[in-house]
């Protein structure tokens, strides 16, 4: 992808240091007038609980989008089935509500045939892992041009209340009154093995590492995917409170950045190291001799392998040492960009298509009168 | 034309026509003028009939006669060899003048094997000619598929014409120049048949020596020796005793318009009425498809036409496929979902997704024998109450099926129509006789083709009370009741919609009952609305007692059907339907106009069911779902007796 062109908005060189400059956002149209985050706020009563971790997240996006600059016509959002897929009523741009699971299907249909256009999906844990499962990872694989927000509460809200594919083995739930059985989904795990070229966690009461998070998934060439997790208070609050409580936070959340070794806890006196017998990683206690062993985070590695292994850090019972941050950010050919290579190579190899010469082939005769 | 055998045998002088090559009528052999023939090549799925077939229809066509084919292969791509199930054959009827169906049975039969004679002696009459390969018949290949004795010594075939031709032997001998061993030679059999059925019916040949010539550019020697076995088919036609006469079946010149004329299988036009829709509409395609038997080649066939602007996406399944083509049509997009039953099954919660945004969407269902997996090489028209009602909730979509292969062109034109002014998903129901068989095309001028451009949303459509200007995505023409199409890149149009009940004109989500009552009878007087051309009745003397009603691909058999009684001197009316939803506005009243009704489908009477609770008329069905055409013959019997009452 060629350096040149920055196409977000001022206020970011910082930030280009450290992402590579992209090219797609450019071929979205720009806004003619500044744009405040009231500008992407719909006249559509917002009807989530309250207290529902979605506010904070919708918030964060409507305040977001103003610093793309976008032409507001030119932001499609499309969502799925679930509490979390309402999330396109309340932005004041083109939205899609769609049917439970496909979000990622009908968007790769608008990013492949629009490329003016920036397309969000909005997600969560069952729409896009159980009942879309097959939809999601191929998009990944394709590395479409979407924007996948993945609203993680661990539960199912909308149908009140039944385990998901991300709750923890033994769940009880109106389903499972026993405990559930099934193994869950790590939601960067299952993006990575399956190709994603951008993959990102965040936490919804995190607004300014939310912010950042879709900073760079926004300028991201290709499909990237943001797992964010979503506190649902009603029927499974506090999923999350060992990454939000300040004193447990230290402890469990680790900050990744990219360039930057792999640090956390109080005055960052913990570190990951690669164990050189597994080859695997674990978390140590930072000494003067192992400093220089501790793992520096290079999100844009070719290989996804490292990025793996830092999804399987977190413990999913406790969540203690569970990273956050962008996983991966790297470069990868988009679907939707060769796709519009092939139409353009066709027409330079055989002319801009002919239908009368179609209809009419190599084989024909003719019938006088 | 009521019996193929007696025309068969006429004779007529000998003046030749075709091609370069031309058989030597001065060389003692006689020439026998016939007006239609039928032939059916039968062999291994191994061993190309059906590109035997193909060729031989293309010589065909480009001659100029009216023809009409079957191809018929088992699921497997190479299903056992030399086993009944895995025979493959395809039967081509030709004429000098208009015929309508690829012929009940055959007049000549070309068997490579003793599979092939088992498994379609059955539908030839006695008087036919079979050609068989006896190379093939070993007591092994004899005794697999149940000849305790060689039926080729031991009677069975007496009162057929048979010829013994040791195909493989003579092939192998033709190419012995080649440096081929016995089997890679003998695998150009199919085109020594070939020559030599090209020799017995005057075919031109040129056309299938170029175009093996050019299926085989990067092999030339595999060209040649294809094309010197195809020769030597011919040349043991012109010279060997057994073959003492030829045929020949003059153009059809007076059966068609003035034009200029293709032969083309319906797939294959659907494909071109696809491409050509979307350059009268002036909208990219976008096809979102999951392969599936039989409707694999228009995702093929579109997917080489991208300098046509033409985007196609095969997709994870048949889900993504239509979601992806649903994305595309919110954006602005002609998009089109291609399958067969099975996939409009997984579609159905897309396509009722795609009724309740109001969007164009055209669904392609190239039908094929069900339940489930069904039979999925064969025809059947068993998909159209799934069409019709196969969704949640009240979900109606229109519906159109084409009558034979060149009229998938038409119908699919007339499908994106029918999307693109009424912002809706329509079904296209075409079938596997359809998609694979051929016939001759006029081809339209480009001009000719209607204009299919839509007017997009470009500003408010609604003033409010106080005086604001607004947009409305649910605020209706009055005329179609379509909604507007505001498609994202639109300034000051932002709108979102979604499955949900939506509110009359505003679009916001909605749960209140009277809302819901309204938007579900206005969705379905939308459907009802649909402006369809009435029903045309072929009732030539205005006395006939009886009409046969059909749609979709049994319009060949039942109009010939017709035609044989009315040969015979019956009175019998005919009406074939291209909309299955809505229907003609006119068929209650045709349906009134006759005492008796009778219904052929390929189903167990499924347009019977709905015809008879929309108008309470006693139609009689008839059906037939053995993964055949139905023939001529046998629905002229069944008319005859509903006459006869
Ligand atoms: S059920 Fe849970 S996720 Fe859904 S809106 Fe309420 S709090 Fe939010």
């Amino acid at each position: 992808m060629a350096d040149t062109t920055t196409t977000h908005s001022s206020g970011q060189t910082r930030r280009e240091a450290q992402t590579p400059a992209r090219t797609l956002l450019s071929l979205v149209p720009k806004a003619e007038a500044k744009q405040s985050m009231k500008d992407f706020k719909s006249d559509q009563e917002v009807r989530w609980c309250p207290g529902c971790g979605d506010y904070a997240i919708l918030a964060a996006v409507q305040g977001f989008m103003p610093e793309l600059g976008l032409a507001r016509e030119n932001i499609v959002f499309v969502s799925g089935i679930g509490c979390s897929s309402r999330f396109p009523y309340y932005m004041n741009t083109y939205g899609m509500h769609s049917i439970h699971g496909r979000a990622p299907a009908i968007a790769t249909g608008l990013a492949s045939s629009r490329r003016d256009l920036s397309v969000w999906v909005v997600t969560g844990d069952g729409d896009a892992l159980s009942i879309g499962g097959n939809h999601l990872i191929h998009a990944l694989r394709r590395n479409v041009n979407l924007k996948i927000l993945l609203f993680n509460n661990r539960i199912y809200g909308l149908t009140k209340g039944q385990y998901s594919p991300t709750s923890e083995v033994g769940k009880v739930t109106k389903s499972t009154p026993m405990g559930s059985l099934d193994a869950p989904f790590n939601p960067v795990s299952l993006a990575l093995g399956a190709e994603a070229s951008f993959v990102a966690r965040t936490v919804d009461s995190d607004r300014k590492h939310l912010t950042d998070v879709l900073r760079q998934a926004a300028a991201h060439d290709g499909t990237a995917l943001v797992e964010i997790y979503q506190n649902c208070n009603i029927f499974n609050d506090g999923a999350f409170e060992a990454l939000k409580d300040k004193q447990q936070a230290e402890e469990a959340v680790i900050r990744l950045e990219h360039g930057q070794p792999i640090t956390f806890g109080v005055d960052q006196a913990k570190g990951v190291v690669r164990d050189p017998a597994t080859g695997d990683l674990r978390v140590v206690d930072v000494t003067d001799a192992n400093r220089a062993q501790i793992l520096v985070h290079d999100a844009r590695s070719a290989s996804p392998t490292t990025a793996f292994a830092l999804s399987r850090l977190a413990d999913p019972d406790t969540l203690h040492h569970t990273p956050i941050g962008v996983f991966r950010s790297a470069e990868r050919p988009v679907y939707d960009t060769q796709m519009a290579d092939q139409l353009d190579t066709a027409t330079e190899q055989n002319g801009k298509g002919d239908l009368g010469a179609l209809l009419t082939g190599n084989d024909t005769w003719t019938v006088v009168g | 034309m009521t019996s193929q055998v007696s025309s068969h045998a006429e004779q007529a002088d000998s003046a030749v026509v075709g091609g370069q090559r031309k058989p030597s009528g001065d060389g003692g052999k006689e020439v026998r003028r016939l007006d239609r023939v039928i032939i059916r090549f039968a062999g291994d799925s191994g061993d190309g009939m059906q590109l035997t077939g193909d060729r031989f229809t293309s010589e065909t066509a480009s001659f100029g006669n009216d023809l009409s084919t079957l191809p018929n292969f088992p699921a497997e791509i190479r299903a056992p060899a030399g086993t009944l199930p895995g025979v493959s054959s395809f039967q081509l009827h030709f004429a000098d003048h208009d015929i309508l169906t690829p012929g009940d049975a055959p007049n000549v039969l070309v068997a490579m094997n003793p599979a092939a004679l088992k498994a379609n002696i059955a539908d030839v009459p006695r008087g036919a000619e079979i050609i068989v390969n006896t190379d093939e018949f070993t007591k092994r290949a004899m005794q697999k598929v149940g000849y305790a004795s060689s039926p080729l010594e031991d009677g069975s075939l007496d009162g057929f014409h048979v010829h013994p031709v040791p195909l493989t032997t003579l092939t192998v001998e033709a190419l012995k120049e080649f440096e081929l061993s016995r089997k890679d030679a003998g695998r150009s059999k199919n085109m020594f048949a070939l020559g030599l059925l090209s020799w017995m019916y005057h075919r031109p040949t040129e056309g299938t020596e170029s175009f093996l010539k050019s299926k085989f550019a990067k092999k030339p020697d595999i060209a040649a020796a294809n094309i010197t076995a195809f020769r030597a088919g011919w040349n043991f036609g012109e010279t060997t005793e057994d073959f003492a006469v030829s045929y020949e079946v003059a153009p059809a010149a007076q059966a068609f318009p003035t034009g200029t004329y293709r032969n083309i299988s319906g797939n294959l036009a659907l494909s071109y009425g696809l491409v050509a829709a979307s350059r009268q509409a002036d909208l990219p395609l976008y096809l979102g498809s999951y392969p599936i038997t039989p409707a694999s080649d228009i995702l093929h066939e579109l997917s080489k036409h991208k300098n046509f602007g033409v985007r196609t996406f095969q997709a994870e399944d048949e889900i993504a496929g239509i979601g992806a083509a649903l994305g595309a049509a919110f954006g602005g997009s002609l998009a089109v979902t291609t399958t067969s039953g099975p996939g409009v099954a997984l579609k159905s919660e897309t396509i009722g997704l795609a009724v309740s945004l109001e969007l164009p969407l055209l669904v392609v269902d190239i039908q094929r024998g069900g339940p489930s997996t069904g039979l999925p090489t064969k025809t059947e028209q068993a998909d159209l109450l799934q069409a019709m009602y196969g969704r949640n909730g009240e979900a109606p979509v229109p519906i159109v099926a084409p009558r034979t292969p060149a009229d998938c062109f038409d119908a699919a034109l007339e499908a994106a129509r029918i999307a693109l002014t009424y912002r809706t998903p329509v079904f296209l129901l075409s079938d596997g006789y359809l998609a694979n068989g051929s016939e001759p095309w006029r081809i339209p001028e480009v001009d000719e083709l209607p204009d299919l451009r839509p007017q997009f949303a470009h500003g408010p459509n609604h003033t409010l009370d106080d005086g604001t200007e607004v947009f409305w995505p649910y605020k209706r023409d009055p005329r179609t009741l379509a909604r507007p199409w505001a498609v994202p890149g639109t300034p000051g149009l932002e709108h979102r919609i979604g499955g949900i009940e939506k509110q009359d004109g505003t679009g916001n989500i909605s749960y209140d009952p009277a809302n819901h009552d309204l938007m579900v009878r206005t969705r379905q007087a939308k459907v009802d609305g649909i402006d369809v051309p009435d029903l045309e009745v072929d009732d030539e003397s205005g006395a006939a007692e009886l009409l046969v009603l059909g749609w979709g691909s049994t319009y060949g058999p039942i109009t010939a059907a017709v035609r044989r009684l009315r040969n015979a001197g019956q009175q019998v009316a005919q009406a074939h339907l291209r909309h299955l939803n809505p229907l003609p506005g006119n068929l209650g009243e045709v349906l009134k106009r006759y005492p008796h009704v009778v219904v052929p489908e390929m189903n167990l009477g499924q347009l019977a069911t709905l015809i008879r609770a929309k108008y309470l008329v006693d139609a009689r069905s008839y059906t037939q779902v053995n993964g055949m055409p139905f023939k001529a013959e046998q629905l002229a019997t069944v008319l005859k007796e509903a006459l006869d009452g």
